[in-house]
């Protein structure tokens, strides 16, 4: 396999002692002290991530916005400067390509706007291939592939706004949720937006590659008597499980479709056609078979993906796409696919477990939802 | 009695034993295998009566990331097993050699543990990766 590409901090990282490994290619901070810690620390003070493996790709030109209203189950073309919208991509049989996060922002000239879209590390070179052959019919707009020009740093938990507010030229503190806005951090661009990862307010942030250190030691500086520690890729998956967030290639994939994965809320039909609008159109007509569902298993064990889910008349109903030993609850929970006529709160399954079958009630996710401030 | 970690024989799958002279020997895992798990949730143990082979699974432990089994560093059979171990896990990152051990087995070939790694060895191991 062909070596890991750092991003701007891996360095910092490995001077750190983290634990790395390859994510998507990129040599990644796994945990620095541990999963739980870090975790814990998310949700309780804040914490501070290298989320520059994440896929970011620039679309300027007038008709930008025709072409990823063409592309995307959610409309674009209704977009605000400064508006962040969750979307899926998919095919034209409605399965999903990848789950992106796409930003409308000002244009650095001031003249115009161009739109970001923030794609899963292991899916950018699939959807950049895909784009081509549809980006062809609107020659005018200008894609760019910013991942590797740029990074990006995630701060979340309830200090994360505390911690960002004396750093940035223009207030965070105003910026609303899913809204985004290009700032300065000592007179150098940052673009600032509401979202995240992990449940918990917060900021993720996209900066030219030169200026990631800086920005992610000041970020440390400021956070330092208000609990900021860095936090590993373990502790996001932990951490996004407890919200209920899907993860691409665990609850996400191209066999799956937007209503079984329960993410209907990502896709606009109405008076619009895109790639897939079709198939979506006559699958939100019919039953769903399936549906994504969370599971609070009994004992300490936790149910990996790929584990069988039963009923207690030993049926399989369905498979485990993600679980963990959750650390706020300190149980283990997991979310999964299960038959949609099975899929109640409250009902009693059977997950197997590398032989042993362990009891797990069908629940709501969330698992964790923070407190309102 | 504290055990001292020098004394101890180790597989390099990272569980050691130590052999009293009845050849009993009690079985852990190293203090460098506890910090590579981090964060241990669950720990499952061998019936008692179980007859394991060197080098062959006896149990497992998991933590938040991942499942790891257990390899018994020595054959022979399961007389006694650590059962308060899996409700104070903490013990494994305090004291992995004496409060932490996990089983005990009478040796079926004591000699066995003549081709287990000594602790400079293992540490060497360890270092390296």
């Amino acid at each position: 396999m062909a070596s890991s590409a750092s991003t701007p901090l891996t360095q910092w990282h490995r001077s750190r002692n983290a634990r790395m490994a390859d994510f998507a290619g990129y040599d990644m901070p796994i945990q620095y002290t541990g999963i739980v810690a870090e975790h814990q620390a998310t949700r309780t003070a804040a914490g501070l991530f290298d989320i520059s493996h994440m896929g970011r790709l620039r679309f300027e030109g007038p008709r930008a916005d025709q072409l990823l209203n063409h592309l995307l189950t959610r409309r674009v073309l209704d977009m605000r400067n400064g508006q962040v919208r969750y979307s899926l991509l998919c095919n034209e049989e409605a399965g999903i390509l990848d789950d992106v996060l796409v930003s409308c922002l000002e244009s650095p000239s001031g003249r115009g706007e161009y739109f970001l879209l923030v794609v899963n590390a292991s899916n950018r070179e699939k959807i950049v291939r895909w784009l081509q052959p549809h980006a062809a019919d609107f020659p005018d707009v200008l894609i760019t592939d910013v991942t590797d020009q740029t990074a990006m740093i995630a701060i979340q938990g309830p200090n994360a706004i505390e911690i960002c507010r004396p750093l940035f030229q223009s207030s965070i503190e105003s910026l609303g949720y899913y809204r985004s806005r290009v700032t300065q951090q000592m007179g150098k661009p940052v673009i600032v937006s509401r979202t995240g990862y992990t449940g918990e307010d917060g900021l993720e942030l996209i900066v030219k590659s030169e200026d990631a250190l800086r920005v992610w030691e000041n970020l440390l500086l400021s956070g330092r008597n208000l609990g900021i520690v860095p936090v590993g890729l373990g502790a996001r998956d932990t951490l996004r499980l407890e919200a209920g967030m899907p993860l691409y290639g665990h609850e996400l994939d191209e066999s799956t479709n937007p209503f079984k994965a329960e993410l209907g809320f990502a896709v606009s039909l109405k008076d619009r056609t895109f790639v897939g609008s079709d198939a979506l159109t006559h699958l939100q007509a019919i039953p769903a078979v399936e549906k994504r569902v969370g599971l609070a298993l009994e004992g300490m064990r936790a149910a990996r993906q790929g584990a069988a889910i039963y009923d207690l008349e030993s049926n399989r109903i369905g498979t485990v796409t993600s679980g963990s030993h959750s650390p706020t609850l300190n149980r283990p929970i997991a979310m999964g696919y299960i038959d949609h006529s099975k899929s109640a709160i409250g009902w009693k399954t059977l997950v197997d477990i590398r032989g042993t079958k362990v009891e797990a009630e069908v629940c709501s996710y969330p698992f964790y939802t923070r407190k309102p401030i | 009695m504290t055990i001292d970690p020098k004394t101890l024989r180790y597989a390099s799958t990272h569980e050691w034993v130590s052999v009293d002279s009845d050849n009993i020997g009690t079985v852990g895992i190293s203090a460098f295998a506890v910090e590579e798990l981090t964060d241990l949730v669950f720990m499952a143990l061998p019936q008692v009566g179980t007859k394991v082979g060197a080098g062959e699974e006896f149990g497992e432990v998991e933590s938040v990331k991942a499942v790891s089994p257990l390899y018994s560093p020595v054959s022979g059979e399961v007389i006694e097993t650590h059962t308060s171990l899996p409700d104070q896990l903490d013990i494994l990152g305090t004291d992995p050699y004496t409060k932490g051990w996990i089983m005990k087995v009478r040796l079926s070939s004591p000699s066995e543990v003549d081709a287990l790694l000594d602790y400079d060895s293992y540490q060497k191991q360890c270092s390296g990766q």
